[in-house]
């Protein structure tokens, strides 16, 4: 492995920063285990005792609501010889954990709470007080507007100061329900990519790709509806959603994307998700009743569409879904897509939402089929010895720096990677030797 | 930057894209021509089997499981128009994304598309630079446990197990799962009302995506 300040230029990084074995162990080290990574939503456990099983890089966590009405993250292992104590990916563990090897039981908050025959461990150091006993909690965990995150690390910095100015994410997703609150659907479609982990990110804020990529989708869609006009009907919302996938690079360029420091980042809207039907004007009024005119038009006419917090979470804020990574290897990640519901809104709103969930992020997606595609050849082609370089070239110098914040001017600019990769160089560099 | 100058900034140059014609889209501007997969469609339809055609004595169950089969070869064989047009003008297919699920508009599914949707599917798969089509693909369907669950004169409601072995690029993939189908009687044919598709392995990870129905 070359020296990590030599895979990274301004312009361009070296392709072994997303084949290399070595490194991808220093990405989960140095970036999975230590920053605040998404683990779910509060209203995923709604009594004591429901858990999830989430992935935190190697670490296989469970988020647990308490009985205390806390929520924790706890590894999921017995200390007595480490067996998982939560087989199933989500349930009520009632108010014990059970290990299903030699039945210790532990507290939902981790403290262990019974050791068969504990006479045994009498004159031992592994008796009831050691903390050795007891499930290992995560260093912290913290939660915004609902969203829970848990970093494996108790240095660094706090959960607010990680999401920054991307915590806008969350508020635009919230702010969308007349009660500022949203609640999870449950059902997690879940789909492997057989790439590294930055093709996803760098693919969310890319607006050149889509003409090209979903060209076929967006051709077929555009079709159809231009036919029900032309019969004089409206068609619907949702078709315009994979009919736009096809605009000009002219309209692609015209977008703009917002990029943060850590590699968070915002591409503009450009859907347009305010039609004028007697649905949306009752949502609207609600919204005004709610908030005020003013202050709910300033939620309702945010142009995002959708946020990136990196290095793992892609946030759909109008439309309410989002998407995590788990990375599993150089070549292989998982991706767990989940969405919320508004509450306080009428269904045809929802319905709206869900139609982009089921066309864009279902398992049988008429998106991602391509996108899926390319970051598979995309990664082949970097394993090979074709070239040592990726090109992030686009616009480079022509950015807009405001603070600390870099706008790019133009849609199509690959201001998003290069501000991904500055991110890429702190989290990595700080563990340079 | 502030929070009040971050949403000033969000709130400017809201870009809305109308839906203009389609024929300036960015691949087609580049590669009008680039046509790397010639769709199947529109190849010899399979013969439907004698006793689908009337002219031998048949019963319900035989009528049924001629049908179904029939869909299957019509899947497997890529004749999505033909395979469309299984449905009624009103038919839905559906794959709900758990099997506890009783309706499509208020929960998530896999697919849940109506004629038209199904015809933005088939115009995807078929346009020349649907880029996932370009490696080798194919589907192979195996329908059984064919069992009426009931009839009128208007409606047969049919229960079956399927089994189907994708194959893409050099790898095969295993599907299984069961079908309910709602038919409308149309003479001694049938006409698809609803398809129901619970995948047994719908709430695994996929390794890739469904690109067409199962």
């Amino acid at each position: 492995m070359q020296p990590l300040e030599r895979l990274i230029e301004a312009d361009r990084v070296h392709r072994s920063v997303y084949t290399d074995q070595e490194i991808f162990d220093r990405e989960i080290e140095n970036i999975w285990e230590k920053t605040w990574v998404y683990c779910g939503h509060e209203s995923q456990l709604r009594k004591a005792g429901d858990y999830v099983t989430v992935q935190i890089g190697r670490q296989p966590m469970i988020m647990v609501r308490g009985l205390d009405g806390r929520i924790r993250v706890l590894y999921n292992r017995c200390p007595h010889r480490g067996v998982q104590l939560c087989g199933n990916r989500q349930g009520n563990t009632g108010s014990t954990f059970v290990c299903s090897y030699h039945a210790w039981t532990f507290h939902l908050d981790g403290r262990v709470k019974g050791i068969p025959l504990s006479h045994a461990y009498d004159g031992t150091r592994m008796t009831s007080e050691n903390p050795d006993c007891s499930m290992k909690p995560a260093a912290r965990v913290d939660s915004y507007r609902g969203f829970v995150f848990a970093s494996l690390r108790a240095e660094g910095p706090g959960l607010a100061e990680f999401l920054g100015e991307a915590k806008i994410a969350f508020d635009d997703m919230c702010d969308r329900s007349p009660l500022g609150e949203v609640e999870i659907v449950p059902v997690c479609h879940r789909v492997v990519q057989h790439s590294n982990w930055k093709f996803f990110m760098e693919n969310q804020l890319d607006a050149l790709h889509p003409s090209v990529t979903h060209q076929s989708t967006g051709v077929a869609a555009g079709r159809v509806e231009r036919r029900l006009r032309e019969q004089g009907r409206t068609p619907p919302l949702y078709y315009h959603y994979l009919s736009t996938f096809a605009s000009s690079f002219e309209q692609w360029d015209s977008v703009q994307t917002v990029n943060f420091p850590r590699g968070h980042g915002i591409l503009k809207g450009y859907m347009g998700l305010r039609p004028d039907d007697p649905d949306t004007k009752e949502y609207v009024a609600a919204m005004h009743k709610a908030y005020g005119e003013k202050k709910a038009e300033e939620f309702l006419g945010r142009s995002i569409h959708h946020v990136l917090i990196y290095p793992y979470l892609s946030v759909q804020s109008p439309l309410q879904q989002l998407r995590v990574l788990r990375p599993v290897a150089p070549n292989k990640t998982l991706s767990e897509i989940w969405h919320f519901r508004l509450k306080g809104v009428a269904p045809a709103i929802y319905r709206r939402a869900l139609w982009y969930f089921n066309l864009v992020n279902s398992p049988a997606t008429m998106i991602n089929a391509d996108d899926l595609e390319n970051w598979t050849k995309g990664q082949w082609g970097l394993e090979s010895q074709g070239g040592e370089w990726v090109s992030f070239h686009r616009n480079h110098g022509g950015d807009t720096q405001e603070g600390e914040v870099t706008f790019s001017n133009h849609g199509t600019s690959e201001a998003v990677m290069r501000s991904q990769f500055k991110a890429w160089v702190q989290y990595m560099g700080a563990a340079r030797p | 930057m502030t929070d009040a100058k971050l949403q000033k900034r969000l709130l400017e140059d809201v870009v809305i894209f109308e839906n203009r014609d389609s024929s300036r889209t960015g691949a087609q501007l580049l590669a009008p021509d680039h046509a790397p997969a010639a769709p199947a469609a529109g190849g010899t339809l399979p013969a439907r089997g004698v006793l689908a055609q009337g002219s031998q004595p048949s019963s319900l169950q035989q009528r049924v499981e001629q049908f179904l089969f029939h869909q299957a070869e019509l899947l497997d064989g890529k004749h999505w128009g033909a395979y469309i047009d299984l449905f009624t003008d009103e038919g839905l297919y559906w794959m709900p994304a758990t099997p506890e699920q009783t309706e499509w508009l208020d929960s998530p599914s896999i697919f849940a598309e109506d004629k038209r949707m199904m015809e933005i599917r088939m115009g995807r798969v078929t346009h020349p630079n649907a880029w996932s089509q370009a490696p080798q693909w194919g589907t192979s369907h195996l329908v059984g446990n064919t069992v009426i669950e009931s009839v009128d004169e208007r409606e047969v409601r049919v229960r079956s197990r399927f089994q189907m072995v994708e194959l893409r690029r050099d790898q095969l993939r295993h599907f299984a799962g069961t079908y309910r189908h709602t038919l409308r009687r149309l003479g001694d044919d049938f006409g698809i009302v609803l398809q129901r598709v619970d995948l047994l392995n719908g709430q695994a990870p996929f390794d890739y995506v469904l690109q067409i129905w199962v």
